[in-house]
């Protein structure tokens, strides 16, 4: 048997069968049952417009005003570039660097390098040229891109705010929370090997 | 001695002497040192590469410490300025009635961490030793540690979130303090111990013990 059709399980190790898979079913690891393939009907297509939906709301969020806080008769506006910019001033400012990172330039380069990989296998060409590293470190960006953890936290912020203010919540406010949604709608659409399996088969055709 | 949870034997690609990819799961020749298909690096799952996990590890609890004793934010109302440590921070919400986020920043920044340190621990552990917990339990909790442990960041949100939004001047200020730092670093090395952790060995453990007793 050639290795070709062997699928060494990406947790376990154990070699299993590349067999065709239906959509809508999902194939696991006879050892450890990690998922090995779950094809879904036009799951790319979906992947790199759901990217790039969360791209714009990425954009949105980062720049219209996002909180605002009124108290006696003061206020006080908030974006989400003065969240990043919470720390910079003093020994701290690296912890600035690394918001900024986590928050808004890792979660696009992701989205970024989804679109760059899948687009063009959503419309049924060849893979665009390094379309492998480009998705490797979509996956490797993945646990780093914290934009949905970041709304949360927000969350948590306004709760210990509110009984000293009053909050108003800007656009960006709920361009972050639809992001949170397609984000994660995003990550269920995607089955990596899957993905894997046909960036190497277009690239071979 | 057969393991009644899996009557079959299973052949891995490091006994059939190729190199599994981890990332796209391509059977590449034992020989390889990058994956062909999607270029990573191949590496055999070796106990060695616990050390990485140890490492990362001790970095986090070294971290953790200051980001406990250390305040995490420092407020300032009308010239008065008191400063809230992780604990402090969630007993204040405790206090104002608000059990829900209190129990949620609890959760983030005191359960969630000390409980992967003990997780990460006992897996690079029972590496070696045999564990009561078996390949399937452990392959769980090695899921649940890499899904839950980024959400720990929440508190350095936080953080960030009320620096930026209280600045009414002399009414109300908040400042961040040291802690953050240490927190975020905290996360960060934890996040990389579990991310060293090569899931593979739990199994490995496993056939070995299979034929120690055969």
């Amino acid at each position: 048997m050639h290795t070709d059709q062997l699928i060494a399980c990406p947790t376990c190790d154990v070699l299993n069968r590349d067999v065709n898979v239906k959509p809508h079913t999902v194939a696991r690891c006879a050892r450890c049952g990690t998922v090995l393939a779950a094809p879904k009907s036009g799951a790319m297509t979906r992947i790199a417009m759901l990217s790039l939906t969360a791209l714009i709301l990425l954009a949105a969020a980062a720049g219209f005003p996002f909180l605002e806080l009124r108290a006696q008769g003061l206020s006080h506006q908030a974006s989400v570039l003065d969240a990043v910019l919470a720390f910079s001033s003093g020994p701290m400012a690296p912890l600035s660097l690394a918001t900024g990172l986590l928050i808004v330039l890792l979660p696009a380069a992701r989205f970024c390098a989804l679109i760059y990989t899948l687009a063009p296998m959503a419309l049924g060409w060849h893979p665009a040229p390094h379309a492998a590293t480009a998705y490797r470190w979509a996956e490797r960006l993945k646990p780093w891109a914290m934009a949905e953890i970041f709304i949360i936290g927000v969350a948590v912020a306004l709760v210990k705010v509110s009984g000293l203010a009053r909050v108003g919540l800007g656009p960006a406010f709920w361009a972050f929370t639809a992001l949170l949604v397609v984000t994660i709608l995003t990550d269920n659409a995607i089955c990596r090997l899957t993905v894997w399996k046909t960036l190497k088969t277009r690239s071979a055709s | 001695m057969e393991n009644p949870e899996n009557p079959q034997r299973f052949l891995t690609a490091a006994a059939a002497g190729l190199a599994g990819c981890r990332v796209c799961g391509t059977a590449n020749p034992g020989a390889a040192r990058a994956c062909t298909c999607c270029g990573s690096p191949l590496e055999p799952a070796a106990p060695a590469s616990l050390q990485r996990v140890w490492a990362w590890l001790a970095a986090g609890l070294v971290a953790y410490v200051p980001a406990n004793v250390y305040p995490m934010l420092r407020t300032t109302t009308f010239g008065r300025s008191s400063e809230n440590t992780l604990i402090g921070g969630i007993a204040e919400l405790f206090s104002h009635g608000s059990y829900g986020v209190a129990l949620i920043v609890f959760f983030a920044s005191i359960v969630i961490p000390v409980a992967k340190f003990l997780a990460i621990a006992y897996l690079a552990v029972s590496v070696r030793r045999p564990a009561a917990l078996g390949s399937h339990g452990r392959l769980v909790l090695y899921e649940v540690v890499e899904f839950i442990g980024r959400w720990s960041m929440i508190d350095v949100f936080v953080v960030a979130i009320l620096t930026a939004l209280v600045q009414l001047d002399f009414a109300a200020a908040i400042a961040p303090g040291m802690a953050a730092v240490s927190f975020a670093l905290s996360v960060a090395f934890t996040m990389l111990a579990a991310q060293s952790f090569d899931p593979r060995l739990i199994w490995n453990a496993e056939s070995e013990n299979l034929n120690d007793h055969a």
